[in-house]
């Protein structure tokens, strides 16, 4: 057991470090009103990490990565989030997509896709979810028909992040109607920028939007943008799925620490930290934090021992969601009225934490799949 | 960073928790809580595996190993919910190991790993095994004391808890040296770590196995929902004994901070997840014969002596507070 980082970690984290301190320090991790200027800078940030290597860690050295360990992706998840910067542009094609086709995808393919999307050229969606086919993946009901070379697609999509600034977007579509459920599924690569495809931004509590609803009528996608094979959507979406939470969990454990040290020097300006009662809520979250960052170490080291992670892999989520709600809805107890107000950090960050229980996955159905696949306890009724 | 026991932890382990199931399964902690008494054949077999001197060194006739390899013997007995004074003797001794002077190590250490004498720890109010020991680690909030039992005055408490024996002291001693008191704290954690387990995986396996309704209870959300939420419990107050085990060891540096995220995580799953597993159990879970009820009366008492809540959430606070800058104004 050891828990520091060894000498080679350390390096990494330090020239990481040594990198975001030479780089514009980022205007606000939070949309400001002109949400489109927020994306454009997350893209010039993304072209930055790329010139230099760092935009996608992870990935092998001959796509342009680093092949990094999953400890050193960590930390530069946590190095990330320490400097206030935002997540990438182009996050979903640097964690999902580039993934999903470097496993499943053709030379061509693999030749075609990856470089833009690590220099942010082209950004990428995630067409999953559907308005009947959310937490129930497999239900997916948007059809793709074949028409001489093209498939020929139409459905609607929900829940599309970023598919308003999106060149492509990870489709799953059905293309058997007569097989079950999870066997006439088929993933696309699907360029957006065509008339069939209609984007309509969706307006979220927070007032910003960060999610669209897509409207795909008659959208073509040629044949060879097929990716890992006519009726093998459901294996292609789980690599993608897999690849989902990784990295992610340093990222938002950082960024909830530095929410609870924000309120900690609030609390200290008031004078509160004396209270009690206050003393024990901040030390109760600070737990909460420490036991995340802790399991989430826990969960890494399992992987990169065993492969796979243990049971303690699939609650980070979850604790994470619950923690940021406890802590967000804290700080409103403890500031006031000057927590609510309209446009504030706090309020924000209030109404944004009501979302985290249920975005990459609802509290309900993380916790069926930790009483069935963990636990192994029969199918939930 | 590995956040993993070693091949060599994972060996103490296993032996550990096959010695337990085959001497000590429930009838034999039933069978000794209900007649008040430790246990003895069982803890001759320990003496004579040298558990108590585990982290010991050598030159006292322990095994020289660490806070880590403790934790995990204290996690199987803890499973184990074995009635032997292993606690207080293994961890009394740690603590006259990591906080002693060369003197008192050699007035104590050699008898204890021996099994010739016998140690309590604990808190004035709360000592497991005080009564009648042959010396006695107390804690409280300025530290941690050394008393002589000829120097104690000890009364038998008795608790919920029959699988252990529990006393009150009054005594001046002398006084330990550093961090002992955390590391008391993170023993006692380590201790419900396997309490958590052991009540986690009974109710796992009475609810895949009882029937309602024509279908196994374990398939109603309500109840799947319990058990995920006892996991989450029982996996947080994992990963802060072993940072907590791992901090005594390698970065004392860290171990009061470590320790009190062990004894918060440590003191809400040694009630939550015991008393979840009597709920999930329904009206069996509420009868003497099914034996969860030592899991929880045990986590009771471990919470207790982990000396509340409210004290380790301060103690974070603080921990928490130090990191941060607070702009002027």
């Amino acid at each position: 057991m050891d828990l520091t980082f060894s000498e080679p970690e350390l390096a990494f984290r330090d020239e990481l470090r040594a990198w975001f301190a030479d780089h514009s320090p980022p205007p606000t991790s939070e949309p400001e009103a002109d949400e489109d200027a927020h994306y454009r800078w997350r893209r010039d940030f993304q072209r930055e990490l790329a010139q230099d290597g760092w935009a996608a860690v992870h990935w092998p050295p001959e796509y342009g990565g680093r092949g990094a360990t999953l400890t050193q992706s960590a930390i530069f998840f946590e190095e990330l989030g320490r400097s206030g910067a935002p997540l990438p542009a182009n996050v979903l094609g640097l964690l999902l997509a580039g993934p999903t086709i470097m496993t499943w995808g053709t030379p061509p393919q693999k030749e075609r896709y990856l470089t833009p999307i690590l220099t942010a050229e082209e950004i990428w969606c995630q067409g999953f979810s559907e308005p009947d086919a959310g937490s129930d993946l497999a239900n997916v009901k948007t059809r793709a028909v074949k028409d001489g070379d093209d498939w020929v697609v139409t459905g609607q999509k929900v829940w599309t992040s970023a598919a308003q600034y999106s060149k492509w977007c990870m489709l799953v579509a059905r293309t058997d109607t007569e097989a079950a459920k999870h066997k006439g599924l088929t993933y696309f690569l699907m360029d957006m920028e065509q008339e069939g495809v209609q984007v309509r931004p969706l307006r979220q509590i927070t007032g910003e939007s960060e999610f669209n609803e897509l409207f795909i009528d008659g959208a073509r996608i040629p044949d060879e943008n097929v990716l890992g094979g006519v009726g093998n959507g459901w294996k292609v979406a789980l690599t993608t799925l897999m690849n989902e939470r990784a990295g992610l969990a340093f990222f938002l454990q950082v960024r909830m620490r530095q929410t609870l040290d924000h309120l900690i020097a609030e609390a200290a300006q008031r004078d509160l930290l004396d209270d009690p009662i206050v003393a024990d809520r901040l030390g109760e979250l600070h737990l909460k934090a420490e036991v995340l960052r802790l399991t989430a170490y826990r969960g890494l080291t399992a992987i990169e021992k065993y492969g796979q992670p243990g049971p303690e892999g699939s609650l980070t989520k979850w604790m994470w969601s619950e923690t940021n709600q406890q802590l967000t809805q804290f700080a409103a107890d403890l500031l006031g009225p000057t927590a609510l107000q309209a446009g504030g950090r706090w309020s924000y960050e209030l109404l944004r934490a009501r979302g985290n229980s249920i975005e990459g996955g609802t509290t309900e159905v993380l916790k069926n799949i930790v009483a069935e696949r963990v636990l192994g306890l029969p199918k939930a009724r | 960073m590995d956040f993993d026991l070693t091949e060599d932890q994972k060996e103490i382990k296993n032996v550990a928790r096959e010695l337990l199931s085959a001497r000590s399964p429930w009838p034999k902690v039933r069978e000794a809580a209900e007649a008040d008494a430790y246990d003895a054949a069982l803890w001759q077999e320990i003496v004579g595996l040298g558990w108590p001197g585990i982290a010991v060194g050598e030159s006292h006739g322990g095994q020289g190993l660490g806070a880590v390899e403790l934790a995990v013997l204290l996690e199987e007995l803890g499973y184990a919910c074995a009635a032997t004074p292993f606690l207080a003797t293994a961890t009394a001794a740690a603590a006259i190991q990591a906080g002693g002077t060369d003197g008192q190590r050699e007035r104590w250490l050699p008898g204890l790993v021996a099994g010739e004498l016998t140690a309590g720890i604990g808190t004035a109010e709360l000592a497991v095994d005080g009564h009648g020991a042959d010396v006695i680690v107390l804690v409280d909030d300025d530290g941690a004391r050394l008393i002589a039992g000829a120097d104690a005055e000890t009364e038998l408490l008795r608790t919920i808890d029959s699988t252990r024996r529990f006393a009150t002291v009054r005594g001046d001693g002398e006084p330990l040296n550093g961090d002992v008191a955390d590391r008391g704290r993170a023993a006692i954690a380590a201790e419900v770590v396997g309490i958590s387990q052991r009540a986690l995986e009974m109710t796992l396996a009475y609810v895949k196995e009882r029937k309602q309704f024509g279908v196994a209870v374990g398939s109603f959300q309500a109840v799947a929902h319990r058990c995920a939420q006892m996991l989450l419990h029982a996996e947080s107050a994992r990963s802060t004994a072993y940072y907590a085990a791992w901090a005594a060891d390698a970065e004392p540096s860290r171990l009061p901070e470590a320790a009190a995220l062990a004894a918060a995580a440590g003191a809400t799953a040694a009630r939550e997840v015991p008393a979840s597993a009597i709920q999930a159990h329904g009206g069996i879970g509420f009868t003497w014969e099914a034996d969860v009820h030592w899991l929880y009366k045990r986590g009771e008492v471990d919470r207790a002596l982990l000396g509340g809540v409210k004290r380790h959430h301060a103690v974070l606070a603080r921990a928490a507070a130090q990191r941060v800058t607070v702009p002027a104004g």
